[in-house]
């Protein structure tokens, strides 16, 4: 064991070398030692890790056989199914990491104003069913006008989530990690009132109506394929919010606040505003991660339909190190794993919730590089500390 | 510079003294229309003082004319706000428990209108059902008086849970159960202070990360195991409920206080032990220190790292209990995530508690409170949907962490890692 992690080790010193390798380093070891541990349980539960391994692959990525020959048939044929069931699974994990990085993108914004937002679970809930409710409510309208607005709906509902914690935090000091956890359960509650009452679709299950047609994001293939708009719009959103975060004044605030709030309250910044706002700006893209699924993906929203996307989203802004472009890198990673980890469940038995387990260990390797350079043996490095969050109400 | 200071508080005072008067006021209104309009003249509330098949020595209901009580309610409210308005008054606490107490009454006079309501049952299961926020809110008091902040008591909370249901049901012992619940709550916060103490992991990132560990982990566990096989694993029974002798009898307070399983028994135990070493022994005194200002108690020779690692670990070690009275301290099951952010609740009635043992359990009352009365409405068939009722816990959460009702000080502390 300890070999493998040494030739490991220095595999990946020879790729890395530059700056970006360094930064890249801790998280791809993070990751690394997070799938070994998550080996050692599925041999520990009894199943093949080989077989479970290559599943999550082809699940993730495709299976590389009917690649080729869907290539074969495209250039003998012309015909283009075969291509199209090979690329399958790999848009599948595209249109996955489309709401890990509204979601990712939602909580790093928090971390970089000293918040610690893990709300975007009640935020993503709510943000889904305010843009179901436009889009199955409002009829007649032409599609370039329904679907920004089912946008913008579900934008508002997170942000509104969002806005609440905030003010409870700028105002009253109240802690923003218990606050957003108790806006979820009242997210759910509140979920399970309208998907059972208002907002219940005739028949017996408790799902919304569907949504117009004129509100869908438009998808790049035909049927099975679910690619859409929706993740072209996060790449720009996350785009957006790097050049907000780093090229603004605000954005500027922001970054100062979460730094350290005594400098930037003597500079004469607002404190109160920037809480509000930056909370305000996390539920709303927490939101959208919301709208994007239900408008581009399921087109109805059912119960348990934001399950697990708040903590996914804190393993994911760890993972980015609260950086959009790092956000994007883990949010494609972390589709990748859920997609394939679907195919590893129903392929090899595996339950699903072993990502889960290497999340939580993911989080904890990224949050102690210490460990991982203990347990690599890498020289330690100064590196900038971002402090994440603070205790009660300082 | 002190008149200025004077000024300001005044003004303080005078604006809490409105505040206070008008929301008493409002509450009067309230109660009057919403409660007092919507009750029948004639009818009369029951609220049942026996509960059945307790030992208690059985003493008469207590029958009260519905609409009458209603208003003598709103008409308390309405005298005291209006006397808080002109005279003001200081005892911000009597003021909280008047809005509670008529609001309380009035609704549940109003709800139970021409029904019976049995008041034992419900104040005894809001004991039975604070037991698992106290013992959260305990964990959190052993170990953020020593400066270490665990949001992992959730995560805790699970794995303990599941951990008691397994261990009880492949041995059939209850106790073996709870011995594992708790070593292994102890185990799960070694390795929190060990993150924190020893790597100095951001104390909140690394509770985080236990919670989503442990929800994973049990999840895990519970679909690949407990599904396939309920009938070995995941079927413990639960511990008997015990009568204690005489005291038993006491109506009201005997089903309430006496007749319970050893989980609760061992809960209200705990809260008078960790009041004593807290306060009245040296390592409290220590742990205190610690919490306070690491440096000037490590100058005295108190070993910081060791305070910690003994306080978190304890911490871990009561919130395990805690775990273990989901399962075969209530229902002899495991479902996933069966914790329900009570964890979180927990550390709600910590801060209200003002990061004090018996503070700690009070508050843990009220959510108990909130929870059971959310179950007695839904039987007595309230015209309020059932999911808002559900919210009320999570609602009470908030509005206490605004510290509306007193402000609380963490210790000076909390949260930090502490560097030699």
């Amino acid at each position: 064991m300890t070999e493998k992690k040494k030739s490991k080790s220095k595999s990946s010193e020879g790729i890395g070398g530059g700056s970006l390798g360094e930064a890249l380093r801790v998280p791809a070891l993070a990751v690394l030692t997070g799938l070994i541990i998550g080996a050692i349980a599925i041999v520990a539960s009894g199943s093949n890790v080989f077989e479970a391994y290559s599943a999550l692959f082809i699940g993730a990525f495709g299976d590389p056989v009917r690649f080729f020959s869907g290539f074969q048939q495209l250039f003998t044929t012309g015909e283009t199914a075969g291509l199209l069931r090979a690329i399958y699974p790999f848009t599948e994990s595209l249109v996955t990491a489309t709401p890990y990085i509204f979601a990712g993108l939602s909580v790093a914004l928090g971390f970089r104003c000293g918040l610690f937002n893990i709300g975007a679970e009640g935020q993503f809930f709510i943000g889904a069913l305010c843009s179901a409710f436009v889009g199955y409510s409002i009829v007649g309208l032409p599609a370039y006008i329904h679907l920004p607005l089912a946008l913008l709906a579900g934008a508002a509902g997170g942000a509104l989530w969002g806005i609440v914690p905030g003010y409870l935090k700028a105002r009253f000091g109240a802690h923003e990690v218990v606050n957003t956890i108790m806006m979820n359960w009242i997210a759910f509650r509140l979920s399970d009132w309208l998907l059972n009452g208002p907002m219940k679709a005739s028949g017996f299950r408790p799902v919304t109506p569907n949504i117009e047609h004129t509100a869908e994001l438009p998808r790049f293939f035909p049927d099975p394929l679910r690619l859409n708009w929706g993740f072209i719009l996060a790449l720009i959103v996350a785009y957006v919010l790097y050049w907000f975060l780093f090229k603004t004044t605000l954005g500027f605030e922001i970054r100062s606040v979460g730094a350290n709030p005594d400098a930037a309250r003597y500079a004469g910044m607002n404190i109160i505003r920037n809480f509000v706002l930056v909370m305000a700006l996390a539920g709303g893209l927490a939101g959208l991660a919301g709208a994007s699924q239900v408008l581009g993906v399921d087109h109805w929203v059912g119960q348990g339909f934001s399950a697990g996307y708040g903590f996914d989203a804190i393993a994911l802004a760890l993972l980015g190190k609260s950086h959009p472009f790092g956000v994007v890198l883990a949010a494609l990673l972390f589709g990748f794993l859920r997609s394939g980890a679907t195919r590893m469940q129903s392929m090899a038995g595996v339950p699903i919730d072993i990502i889960s387990i290497i999340q939580g260990l993911v989080i904890i390797f990224i949050a102690a590089p210490a460990i991982i350079r203990w347990l690599y043996r890498l020289k330690s490095v100064k590196v900038e500390e971002t402090v994440l969050t603070r205790g009660w109400g300082k | 510079m002190t008149t200025l200071n004077a000024t300001a508080n005044t003004a303080l005072v005078n604006r809490a003294r409105v505040t206070y008067g008008i929301v008493l006021l409002a509450m009067g209104l309230f109660i009057y229309f919403f409660f007092g309009l919507n009750t029948q003249s004639g009818l009369e509330t029951t609220f049942g003082l026996n509960l059945a098949g307790s030992q208690a020595i059985p003493i008469s209901d207590l029958v009260v004319p519905s609409q009458l009580t209603v208003y003598l309610m709103a008409g308390i409210a309405i005298f005291f706000g209006a006397f808080q308005l002109a005279r003001g008054v200081k005892a911000t606490g009597a003021l909280i428990a008047i809005i509670g107490a008529t609001f309380i009454v009035a609704f549940l006079t109003w709800a139970a209108q021409g029904k019976s309501f049995n008041l034992t049952g419900m104040l005894s299961s809001s004991l039975v059902r604070a037991t698992p926020i106290a013992l959260a809110a305990l964990c959190g008091v052993v170990s953020e008086r020593s400066a270490v902040i665990n949001i992992g008591i959730e995560g805790i909370m699970l794995i303990s849970a599941q951990a008691a249901v397994v261990t009880a049901s492949l041995t059939g012992n209850l106790y073996l159960g709870l011995f594992f619940a708790i070593l292994l709550g102890g185990l799960v916060a070694a390795l929190h202070a060990y993150l924190v103490i020893r790597f100095k992991v951001d104390q909140i990132v690394s509770g985080v990360a236990i919670n989503i560990f442990g929800t994973g982990l049990t999840s895990f566990v519970s679909s690949r195991f407990l599904e396939k096989n309920t009938d070995l694993l995941n079927n413990s029974g639960v511990f008997p409920v015990v009568s204690i002798p005489v005291l038993s009898k006491i109506p009201i307070l005997g089903p309430m206080l006496f007749e319970n399983n050893i989980v609760i028994y061992l809960t209200m135990l705990l809260i008078v032990a960790l009041h004593i070493v807290l306060f009245y022994t040296p390592w409290g005194l220590r742990t205190r220190a610690v919490g306070e200002h690491p440096k000037a108690a490590d100058t005295l020779g108190v070993n910081v790292y060791l305070v910690r690692y003994v306080n978190v670990i304890l911490g871990g070690m009561i919130a395990g209990l805690g775990g273990a009275y989901f399962t075969i301290g209530s229902v002899g099951r495991f479902d996933e995530i069966m914790t329900a952010g009570k964890g979180f609740i927990g550390l709600a009635a910590m801060i209200f508690g003002k990061w004090n043992p018996i503070g700690a359990f009070a508050s843990s009352l009220i959510f108990g409170f909130a929870d059971s009365l959310q179950v007695r409405l839904q039987i007595l068939r309230v015209p309020i949907p059932s999911e808002f009722l559900l919210m009320a816990p999570y609602i009470v959460t908030m509005i206490v962490l605004t510290g509306v009702v007193g402000r609380a000080i963490p210790p000076a502390a909390d949260g930090q890692p502490y560097e030699k």
